[in-house]
């Protein structure tokens, strides 16, 4: 019975269900334009791979790299609390917002990247010679197929950078995670840790559900 | 520039910071060992788990990893370490830390693990089995030699995952390496011990990310 009362306190739930709800619309927007961003950035440095100028390869892959492989909480951190020094002050959701779609955007070409390069040469040679420009065989010929192949990749990165943004409750953004933490510390009961856990349950679960799905389409 | 470089690479402030970002250098590096090798052990027992035969295994460890799957990371370190004490159980930030990177990563190596395995064609254990190995031993020598090798690139790149994760320990207060960096910076009022967290970060990182592009673009070739 203590184990009910501490976890799932039925007026506890009543109190804070607002404010929670809230802060999973906060969840869902951020999440949306992170994914949204990230996807699109990430398909356009992969197309401006493909043109194969190393002026351009060059910064694309030192930024794909570098953004996969330091901790973007580190990142979050640095902008969050460096950038005022340097007279730029931005809010703790357009932080998380630059942070993590510029990482969802370094995977998510290294992906498009992959799928474009393992288009067989003969295909883009033949695009080519049937009069297509480089653009239209690029467009119509190479990126469906590269797009296709990437998509359970896509869907499996996607999902694990939203989940990150419960790295906005360290810089104040109003989101699930921080909302429920100071819920918990100002009710003294570990209910509201359980609601933000079914909160994210309820977002991520289905995508879960979707990517076992589709993977077992595509393979 | 001058302004910038003060903020962010005053290497008088990130020498003094070094000791300190050592030590924490050192506990990250631990933790990285302790949650790699949980998260492979666990991951690999779920795999097998998940691709048991009998129903009432299969399904409750499929559940499981989903679960954590659509979990948080941060979320669930947080229930353990501030929900976990409210039934009589508290942790240090250490064992916090480790039990709830654990969940979360033997769930995420557990689907690279399961790929693996089913990638390897089913008559190979058929054969094993067929030759008198039990079937334990066709697992250990036969599936997962095989298994390991198709998934390499995936296991890699998991790996970097999880010691990236590590720096959410800071949140719970535990002195690795992105906390005494973090403590440097409010002490100092400046941003280089965090810039100095990054670079060694990505020594640490930056090999393996290549290493698994050049293994993608390998593959891709083949």
């Amino acid at each position: 019975m203590s184990f009910l009362d501490t976890f799932f306190d039925g007026a506890v739930m009543a109190k804070y269900l607002p404010d929670l709800l809230g802060a999973l619309v906060t969840t869902l927007w951020l999440s949306a334009a992170i994914v949204i961003a990230g996807l699109s950035l990430g398909l356009g440095l992969a197309c401006l791979r493909t043109l194969g100028r190393w002026y351009l390869t060059l910064p694309i892959v030192a930024f794909a790299d570098i953004s996969r492989a330091l901790p973007p909480l580190v990142v979050i951190l640095v902008f969050y609390f460096g950038l005022p020094g340097l007279g730029i002050r931005l809010s703790g959701p357009m932080v998380l917002f630059i942070v993590l779609g510029g990482v969802l955007a370094a995977f998510a070409e290294e992906i498009f990247w992959a799928g474009l390069t393992s288009v067989p040469k003969g295909q883009w040679e033949a695009g080519r010679a049937t009069g297509l420009s480089f653009m239209q065989t690029l467009f119509d010929i190479a990126l469906p197929q590269a797009i296709r192949l990437g998509i359970p990749s896509l869907v499996n990165r996607a999902l694990a950078i939203t989940k990150m943004t419960a790295l906005g409750s360290v810089i104040g953004v109003k989101e699930i995670l921080s909302v429920s933490s100071s819920a918990q510390s100002f009710s003294g009961s570990a209910t509201p840790l359980t609601m933000a856990a079914l909160a994210y349950l309820a977002i991520f679960l289905p995508v879960v559900i979707f990517a076992r799905l589709l993977e077992k389409r595509y393979t | 520039m001058n302004n910038f470089i003060d903020l962010f690479f005053n290497l008088e402030i990130m020498a003094q910071a070094w000791p300190l970002l050592f030590k924490g250098l050192i506990i990250t590096l631990k933790l990285c060992a302790v949650v790699i090798l949980l998260g492979l052990a666990g991951g690999l027992l779920l795999a097998l788990g998940a691709l048991s035969p009998r129903k009432w295994l299969k399904w409750p460890t499929i559940g499981f990893i989903d679960l954590f799957r659509a979990l948080p990371p941060l979320v669930v370190l947080i229930f353990v370490y501030s929900g976990l004490p409210f039934a009589g159980l508290e942790l240090s930030p250490f064992m916090a830390v480790v039990l709830a990177f654990f969940l979360n990563n033997s769930a995420y190596f557990a689907e690279v693990f399961r790929a693996g395995i089913q990638s390897v064609p089913k008559g190979q254990p058929e054969a094993a089995q067929a030759t008198g190995l039990s079937q334990v031993q066709s697992l250990v020598h036969v599936i997962l030699p095989q298994a390991i090798r198709n998934v390499l690139p995936d296991l890699l790149s998991n790996t970097v995952e999880v010691v990236k994760l590590t720096s959410l320990a800071s949140v719970v207060s535990l002195s690795e390496l992105l906390y005494s960096a973090n403590m440097a910076r409010s002490i100092t009022y400046n941003s280089s011990p965090l810039v100095l967290a990054a670079l060694i970060y990505l020594a640490i990182l930056w090999p393996l990310v290549r290493l698994i592009s050049r293994y993608q673009r390998g593959l891709a070739e083949h």
